[in-house]
């Protein structure tokens, strides 16, 4: 029984394309259209994941079959609380970049390129979110990935470019294995619909192929999240991108294409095993020590976000690793905080480049006195993600250790305390050397950013300081409740 | 099992392309070949021993058909291969007028 209200799922992977098709053929003649399209498409994403959390919460689960093919043989879509769990997470997190790239891809040429692109790996992170087909996982996920390799390419320089065919080289073989997986799970199941996949999965239970392949979608996503031994693009491919890019990229494409995609099969499709459970553990405090140890010694400010990206998916791991009630909901708690306040520093980062030209924190210094929002902001966000107590990252992070210490897990849990003081340290540093201390004498002449930056740094300092209230009961039941829900079923 | 060997062997050799060459161009050409290797295992799970072909009509009973959904699909991992492919040999193409070498060895700003 399809109500006409369902019609709204394929609008989030539609509207993105047809704007990324529309922007691709106007946006070169009419100059303002690309910024005007742009930030009305992205805000009506954003309107449109909110309210499908109303949705979802009249209807538990809503599936949309594409081309009124019968569920098992034709693509499926579906939205459940994980799913518009994400939703909300990647527009509200776009619909601020967007805002944010009128006013800084000024400085670039080709403004209407960058926003196609833009709008295609929207439209992939939104597919892979709402699909409920392992091959159309597979292509959203090419989509959203193959615009990202571009989009770091797109300041067309040396780094720039050096950055994206490592990260395009090591992404396309994790898509390799990714694809792999899928065929060995087509071969097994002869299925390839997610919910008919798991349901015969369990009928026919589980051999050897399956510890395959696991182990090849542990490797294929696990690139795309950056998870350590798999970790090695990152870092170079994030700082080189755009600033806007940077966010996105840290903010939500290694959450949506890694994180979420591990989580949904894992969980919902093959279940979750104690052995893989142990794996995610391992992988997820790995992650966590090395990408906070190497994140210290950075002094590149952008290398050094990126780093600490690396170590805070570990803390997300970790959460959702422990396969406890509580741990998944840390886990999704902090991913929530941790794509806001990542992409707050990283457009906070891009700020001080565009007024100051440089990106090492040597060079830096007193950008309080000259740039009093972009300094508040980048105060706010640090606060955020070291775990002060009134911010939204402390809750989540505070979450993640109590449920480590219930679950009888010590080393992990002192591991998580552990690291969480060293990103204190680290973004003790930050501020240190860039916006407090003495102005130096080259940066005299500096101004604050343009408004649209300064609006949108500013929007999303206040979702920081206010994350907390996510875990007020009345809004946690329906927004974080049920994504936790949906991956706490897949348990074994 | 012979077939899925060679298909292994396929995706070693392309694997230890990209893992092992110096040159930017022959990295993508391992690309490549992992890339037909993986699509040439699903389309081998598709392979019914003297199945004939999935076409419908009247009179014909359905026995022992290949499977068409894996041609299909492979189909679509084919395209995408074509674009992730173009974006590669362009970005190479760019590297070139930087850095005026295609050995990796020589590109390696990055790092830290």
């Amino acid at each position: 029984m399809m109500k006409p209200i369902f019609n709204i799922i394929p609008l989030f992977v539609a509207i993105p394309l047809a704007g990324a098709f529309l922007i691709s053929l106007f946006g070169r003649r009419i100059k303002k259209l690309p910024d005007a399209l742009g930030v009305l498409i992205a805000l009506g994403l954003c309107g449109l994941s909110i309210w499908s959390v109303r949705l979802s919460n009249a209807y538990t689960t809503i599936n949309y079959s594409v081309g009124s093919w019968i569920p098992p043989i034709g693509i499926g879509m579906v939205l459940d609380g994980l799913s518009t769990f994400m939703l909300v997470v990647v527009n509200l997190v776009a619909f601020c970049i967007t805002i944010y790239s009128v006013n800084y891809m000024e400085k670039f040429t080709a403004k209407w390129k960058f926003y196609t692109l833009f709008f295609l790996m929207l439209a992939g992170m939104n597919g892979v979110i709402v699909t409920g087909d392992m091959f159309n996982l597979f292509v959203f996920l090419e989509i959203g990935a193959v615009a990202s390799y571009a989009l770091v390419a797109f300041g067309t320089e040396r780094h720039e470019l050096e950055a994206a065919f490592k990260y395009a080289i090591m992404g396309t073989v994790g898509s390799l294995f990714v694809l792999l997986g899928i065929a060995l799970l087509y071969g097994y199941t002869s299925t390839l619909n997610m919910a008919d996949m798991a349901a015969v999965l369990i009928e026919k239970g589980t051999g050897n192929i399956i510890l395959m392949v696991s182990i090849l979608f542990l490797m294929g996503f696990g690139l795309k999240a950056a998870l350590v031994p798999f970790h090695a693009w990152l870092p170079d491919a994030h700082p080189s991108a755009p600033a806007p890019i940077s966010a996105m990229l840290s903010g939500v494409l290694i959450k949506s294409l890694g994180v979420y995609a591990l989580c949904r099969i894992f969980y919902n499709v093959i279940g979750l095993s104690p052995a893989i459970s142990s794996i995610l553990l391992v992988l997820g405090t790995i992650s966590m020590v090395v990408g906070g140890l190497l994140a210290l010694g950075q002094w590149d400010l952008k290398r050094l976000l990126a780093y600490s990206s690396i170590s805070q998916i570990g803390y997300i791991v970790l959460g959702l690793g422990l396969a406890t009630p509580l741990g998944i909901l840390g886990g999704l708690f902090h991913l929530f905080n941790h794509s806001i306040f990542k992409s707050l520093l990283f457009l906070n980062s891009g700020a001080v480049e565009y007024a100051t030209g440089t990106r090492d924190l040597q060079k830096m210094g007193g950008l309080m006195q000259k740039m009093p929002l972009t300094g508040a902001t980048a105060l706010s966000g640090s606060m955020a993600i070291a775990g002060i107590p009134p911010f939204s990252g402390f809750w989540s992070k505070l979450i993640i250790i109590i449920a480590a210490v219930e679950a009888q897990r010590y080393g992990y849990a002192f591991w998580a305390v552990l690291i969480s003081i060293l990103t204190l340290a680290m973004y003790m540093k930050v501020m240190k050397y860039a916006f407090f201390g003495n102005l130096k004498e080259t940066l005299i002449g500096i101004k604050e950013v343009p408004r649209f930056m300064k609006l949108s740094m500013a929007v999303l300092a206040v979702i920081c300081i206010v994350g907390g209230i996510l875990f007020i009961s009345a809004i946690n039941e329906v927004f974080l409740q049920k994504a936790s829900n949906v991956l706490l079923g897949g348990v074994r | 099992m012979k077939v899925y060997m060679l298909c292994l062997a396929l995706f070693s050799l392309g694997l230890y392309c990209i893992l092992r060459k110096r040159n930017i161009i022959k990295i993508i050409v391992g690309v490549i070949i992992a890339e037909y290797a993986v699509n040439l295992f699903f389309i081998l799970t598709a392979y019914r021993m003297q199945g004939r072909s999935p076409i419908f009509s009247e009179d014909a009973e359905i026995l022992n058909m290949v499977d068409p959904l894996p041609h299909a699909l492979v189909l679509t991992a084919i395209v995408i291969g074509l674009a992730t492919t173009a974006l590669l040999i362009a970005i190479a193409m760019r590297i070139y007028e930087k850095y005026g070498t295609f050995d990796i060895t020589k590109i390696r700003e990055l790092r830290g």
